[in-house]
């Protein structure tokens, strides 16, 4: 199973809100996926030379302030962190290859979660209901995030193997159903010096679709050649800083249903995870057709 | 039983006629608005109002008695599955497998209908106003299903017995490994499926889809409908086929 879960705001007032409407979403679909949760949130974009890295350090307690004080050190530059228990996102103007070596050779204990210029990502295994409240995700903002509640299938349960998933900057990806080409695809990739973190099939779609966009497709053209190179049953749901994009492959086993409204566009597995949202009774209410390519602008 | 009954009294409340009792599922659990369907019926003609279904699963399953039951809202997996005598209407979308496995009575939706619509329904008649998705009518076994809008790909995949009216149009696939279901679809047909043939329209076709319209509420001429059943050449094993069909 799996339960995928997103959220576009269209009028500006509700970006505050954005996480108080998202997580009965995410809880709505708990019985979907109860052994982990993860949510992208794409928050105001930061200036040109400005990254933010989400950082998890697993079950530990991390000295973030520790962490702070080194950065300055190596870098003679002062980021801002903010921190979120065992997580924390990172904000500096360093180069941004310089600061995930650094982080790689002094922290190997930290997972980098997102990089980017918009996106804050939150990711864990336990219950959605506790991952929401373990990292406040109501108090979220920003015009738009996807979520995941995820029943592991086909790898681990670890926050590693949790969606969604990030390749490159400001992207990411959910997915509730199997691939059955991921070793392929990978054994593609690689060679081109792409590295993977897990042996998660959801991991190879969303690496392919960044490596096809960083060859200069747009993420139309990418998800297009997405249905003829990945094989399985899909329902994705893909975020970037500025566009919400929702496919399903051709046999359409796994659900999705959109409300959209003037002030939102709503997406989950099922409507019982839209039932709560406002005015969503007199929404348009669709479900994706199958090999159909729905893309929502911020 | 007498939990039940008490629970459904307060819980409930009951119009002038003592005829309609209308559920909160926002207050009731569905457990027991099942087990009052099940166990609390009085044996009168009764109507059953279903308030805020917000798109739960299995409501209105499992049915055995001449009610009529109205689900105010979207309701989610396998509404009013295993149906027998039963008249369901919907009144709002569902999602997969809606009436799938139903013996006999009415189910009806006024929105669109997820994929596996009326799956494997032995008896009855389902309607769908609005689209169905894919695999609609899949393994069919003698259901009538009449669709306002239009069917997503596999539509009667290895429907058995039975007819499914697409007043619509249909998507690819349609009647793939058909046995004996018979198909009628208004609009275009994207595609058939294995072993699926287009067939000329009988009198008894006729009378059968006109029959199908008016009793699923729909004013469309069955002058629109082609039929469409099996070619009967995957009935035997075709070793010189080599499996191409």
């Amino acid at each position: 199973m799996c339960g995928i879960i997103g959220l576009l705001i269209k009028k500006p007032e509700l970006r505050e809100s954005l996480g108080e409407l998202m997580v009965p979403m995410l809880v709505a679909m708990s019985d979907r996926g109860p052994d982990s949760a993860g949510l992208a949130v794409f928050t105001a974009t930061l200036p040109e030379n400005y990254r933010k890295f989400s950082l998890y350090a697993g079950g530990q307690q991390f000295d973030w302030e520790g962490l702070s004080q080194a950065f300055q050190t190596a870098f003679n530059s002062s980021p801002t962190l903010q921190t979120n228990g065992n997580q924390a996102v990172l904000i500096s103007e360093q180069p941004p290859d310089q600061i995930k070596q650094w982080l790689k050779a002094n922290y190997p204990q930290l997972h980098l979660l997102s990089t980017g210029r918009t996106i804050d990502l939150y990711k864990d295994t336990g219950r959605p209901s506790l991952v929401a409240d373990r990292y406040h995700f109501k108090s979220l903002k920003g015009s738009h995030a996807i979520a995941h509640t995820r029943m592991a299938t086909e790898s681990a349960v670890t926050p590693a193997h949790a969606h969604p998933f990030t390749a490159g900057e400001d992207f990411c990806l959910v997915h509730n159903g199997s691939l059955s080409n991921p070793n392929m695809i990978r054994r593609r990739l690689e060679p081109q010096g792409i590295h993977f973190e897990t042996d998660n099939d959801t991991e190879a779609a969303c690496r392919f679709l960044e490596w096809r966009m960083r060859a200069g497709d747009d993420l139309e053209t990418a998800i297009h050649r997405g249905f003829e190179e990945l094989d399985g049953f899909y329902t994705f749901l893909i975020g970037t800083a500025d566009k919400l994009a929702l496919v399903r492959d051709a046999f359409s086993c796994k659900p999705a249903v959109v409300a959209e409204t003037e002030d939102y566009v709503a997406i989950a597995s099922e409507f019982r995870a839209l039932a709560h949202l406002p005015n969503v009774k007199s929404a348009h209410l669709y479900e994706p057709d199958p090999e159909e390519l729905y893309l929502w602008n911020v | 039983m007498e939990r039940m009954t008490a629970a459904s009294v307060k819980a409930n409340e009951t119009d002038q006629q003592a005829k309609l009792i209308t559920f909160d599922l926002a207050q009731t659990p569905l457990r027991e608005v099942n087990h009052y369907l099940h166990h609390g019926l009085s044996g009168e003609q009764q109507t059953i109002r279903i308030l805020n279904p917000d798109g739960i699963h299995n409501i209105a399953v499992g049915l055995d008695a001449p009610v009529e039951v109205e689900i105010m809202g979207h309701a989610g997996y396998y509404a009013a599955g295993m149906n027998k005598q039963a008249t369901v209407t919907v009144y709002g979308n569902v999602g997969t497998g809606v009436a799938e496995n139903m013996m006999s009575g009415r189910v009806h939706v006024k929105g669109f209908a997820s994929v596996s619509a009326g799956a494997s329904a032995h008896g009855g008649l389902l309607i769908i106003d609005g689209n169905a998705s894919l695999r609609c009518g899949i393994s069919l076994k003698g259901g009538d299903i009449v669709v306002g809008g239009s069917v997503g790909s596999f539509a009667a995949f290895m429907a058995q017995a039975g007819r499914l009216v697409v007043c619509g149009d249909a998507g690819d696939a349609l009647g793939d490994s058909l046995y004996e279901a018979v198909i009628y679809v208004r609009g275009a047909i994207k595609s058939l499926g294995a072993d699926a043939q287009v067939e000329p329209m009988s009198e008894a076709d006729y009378q059968a889809v006109a029959e199908l319209l008016e009793n699923a509420g729909f004013a469309y001429s069955p002058q629109e409908f082609k039929r469409v059943a099996s070619a009967r050449q995957l009935y035997h094993w075709n070793a010189d086929a080599h499996q191409e069909y």
